[in-house]
């Protein structure tokens, strides 16, 4: 609790026991009218007079259709009509609810600030042999900053010395530990959990993931939600509305009784017009629905979904095309040997060997992956290169070496045709390496891009959260893309596309669909920004996506998971039914409660609960977007 | 040029009011409060001097909410 609100609960509390007070004096004294009236202004003053100031100011100002102008005009009405309990009592559950609020809220604010609790506060650096600790900020790029276990790494590195594992989850929302040593990239948010490390900085820290991602969720709040700005604008004309019909509610009646030769009945009509203020107060629709969306883009965060604004998440909601990107998002992005074909009386397992040793001298990504997976298969942790000699790279088409005496050559067609090898086998998916030994056809390796093993089980979810066709966007070959997109389930396929044709194919995905259906793209690369930015919805994997991607994405999955797609339209859908709960249960119950007090049915204390007890209720209610689960 | 300031402000209701109070001030091209953040973000004109233009936008926000605060 802070000051102010320290201060407002002691006038509630002074306030509270002088008005129960006065109530029971007069139960049993039957006081003068005049000294009532002095009496319960004491409590009053107390617990209202900054109301009554603010009112007055607001006057001055011509600034009359606020909710401290609404209050005021309803308990000194109330005191000029006699129910000076209900004046003072009025006030003092107004108070009791602004308090409530304001500390709902600065809960609230609290909680996702827990969340996103990842902010280092220091670096280690090494001076002359001590550590010292300084600001991040003053860490220039390619220094060595040491992280203890137990520490935040402070700014995106390298390791350089040391093993350890470090608990990502408060930026991917991912439990299982990942282990690091020296060479692998980390960044920045995580903790260290085992053993020191030392990292070679390779950003400063306002470019470092951490730095980014709060500025991220600090921003999202800005880019507000249709059905925000509509309540914005909604509270503009509903309040004068609210005033104006309230004044004529004190007046039209009683005059028309007075034209219709009746007895005016004055009283009556202006309680009822009072009754009727207190209830408009707009303050428990315009709270409650900018709050449940924080909270929504909290809860997605904790879960490793960074959300740039409420907008994107309330377009979520209505996504009904899903757009991917096929390399690095619905594939590791990682070449790795996905079949063997030998061809004769050789094994697998030789014909592996004699490609891996063949490829040993080169560092293409499809040599590392045959020497990976002979390694696995032989179970051993280095390759003898004394096996092989007179090593001979034929560029654009493979390579020929002698392997413990056989003439072997590995690469592609041509390589097998310019030594007039007759190739006795095909195979379509990936991309296939020709095997032969002393001049003879041994057999093909296919090395393809692994599918991620959550993409087919993401791309379901989807569905049955409500999109309609999965489409995936590729430059890589008709073959390739065929075959992924069968074994995903994929609807639509589009390949070999230039980066700017994946930009046409949007456009023309965007034209094709209902106005009201929203297209998202998912993607990783730099050539993705373009797509990216032209989706209504643009997501961007974070941990292995370039800068530019994340920087055009509306929202970010920190895991690269593909699942988290459907756990992020989930989080949206739900805060979306929490807003409108909100809107429809605070406009409903303040209609049927102005209806009521129109006809003179309700009471103060039923206005009292319209106006604080919905606040109350909505504020509780808008809190479970936080608190949203798979 | 866009800036961000803290600022101070106590109901929902009366930051959408300080919003469009800034929003109006000259030499402001368009403005957006954060009730959730407590954060106001300010696009300035072109060659718009920002310390005049803000003071003018915090008394705007003081007509229409007097108890309200902008963290020049």
């Amino acid at each position: 609790m802070n000051k102010k609100q320290k201060n407002v609960l002691i006038r509630i509390i002074i306030s509270l026991v002088l008005l129960v007070g006065i109530v029971v004096v007069d139960h049993s004294l039957r006081l003068n009218k005049w000294i009532l009236c002095i009496l319960y202004l004491i409590p009053y003053l107390v617990i209202g007079y900054d109301i009554l100031k603010k009112a007055w100011k607001g006057i001055l100002k011509k600034q009359v259709f606020d909710e401290n102008f609404l209050m005021a005009v309803a308990t000194v009405g109330a005191f000029a009509l006699g129910e000076f309990t209900e004046a003072a009592a009025v006030m003092l559950f107004y108070q009791i609810g602004e308090l409530f609020q304001s500390m709902a809220v600065g809960k609230s604010r609290k909680n996702i600030a827990a969340l996103m609790d990842i902010r280092p506060d220091y670096a280690n650096v090494r001076v002359d042999g001590q550590i010292e600790q300084v600001d991040p900020d003053d860490v220039e790029i390619g220094t060595v900053i040491v992280v203890n276990p137990g520490e935040k790494v402070p700014i995106d590195g390298v390791v350089c010395v040391g093993e350890s594992t470090l608990d990502t989850s408060a930026l991917t929302g991912e439990s299982v530990p990942r282990n690091v040593r020296v060479d692998d990239e980390i960044i920045s948010g995580c903790i260290n959990m085992t053993g020191q490390i030392e990292i070679r900085t390779t950003k400063e820290f306002d470019e470092s993931t951490v730095s980014k991602i709060l500025d991220l969720v600090e921003n999202s709040a800005m880019k507000k939600a249709k059905t925000e700005n509509f309540i914005t604008r909604f509270a503009r004309y509903y309040t004068p509305v609210v005033c104006y019909s309230a004044l004529a509610l004190a007046i039209v009646p009683p005059v028309i009784q007075l034209i219709m030769g009746l007895e005016a009945t004055w009283g009556t009509w202006i309680i009822r017009a009072l009754t009727f203020l207190v209830i408009s107060c707009p303050c428990a629709l315009v709270i409650s629905i900018p709050l449940s969306f924080f909270g929504g883009i909290g809860c997605a965060s904790s879960n490793g979904i960074l959300v740039k604004g409420s907008n994107y998440l309330e377009a979520l909601a209505d996504a009904k095309y899903m757009v991917f990107d096929k390399t690095g998002t619905l594939t590791e992005g990682v070449f790795e040997v996905t079949g063997i074909y030998p061809e004769g009386d050789i094994t697998e397992e030789r014909l592996l060997e004699l490609a891996s040793y063949a490829e040993i001298g080169s560092a293409h990504p499809i040599s590392i992956s045959l020497r990976n997976a002979y390694m696995t298969q032989a179970g051993i942790e280095s390759m003898d290169e004394t096996r092989v000699s007179g090593i001979e790279a034929v560029a654009g088409q493979g390579v020929r070496a002698s392997v413990s005496g056989a003439e072997v050559a590995v690469g592609n067609k041509l390589l097998m045709e310019s030594a007039g090898i007759v190739i006795s086998s095909e195979h379509l998916e990936g991309t296939v390496c020709y095997v032969s030994e002393n001049g003879t056809y041994a057999g093909c390796i296919v090395i393809s891009d692994v599918i991620k093993s959550e993409a087919e089980k993401a791309l379901k979810q989807l569905k049955a959260n409500g999109i309609k066709s999965n489409i995936m966007l590729t430059g890589d070959s008709e073959s390739v893309a065929r075959n992924v997109a069968s074994k995903l389930g994929i609807d639509e396929v589009h390949f070999e596309l230039l980066p700017g044709d994946k930009v046409d194919a949007m456009e023309k995905i965007i034209n094709h669909k209902e106005p009201q259906e929203k297209v998202a793209f998912v993607g990783d690369g730099i050539n993705d920004a373009p797509v990216l930015s032209r989706a209504d919805i643009g997501i961007a994997m974070g941990a292995m996506g370039s800068d530019a991607a994340i920087e055009a994405a509306d929202i970010v999955l920190m895991d690269d998971n593909p699942a988290k797609i459907s756990l992020a339209m989930k989080i949206s859908r739900k805060t979306l039914k929490i807003v409108k709960e909100n809107i429809v249960f605070a406009i409903g119950v303040k209609l049927v409660c102005l209806l009521l007090a129109a006809l003179g049915l309700a009471n103060m204390w039923l206005a009292i609960f319209a106006d604080v007890g919905v606040m109350i209720l909505a504020v509780i209610n808008a809190t479970r977007a936080l608190k949203i689960r798979l | 040029m866009k800036k961000t300031y803290d600022i101070e402000v106590d109901c929902a209701n009366c930051a959408a009011k300080m919003e469009e109070a800034v929003k109006n001030t000259p030499g402001v091209a368009n403005a957006t409060i954060s009730f959730m953040t407590l954060k106001l973000k300010v696009e300035f004109e072109d060659g718009a001097d920002v310390d005049a233009v803000m003071s003018e936008a915090l008394k705007n926000c003081k007509t229409v909410e007097d108890d309200c605060e902008i963290f020049l």
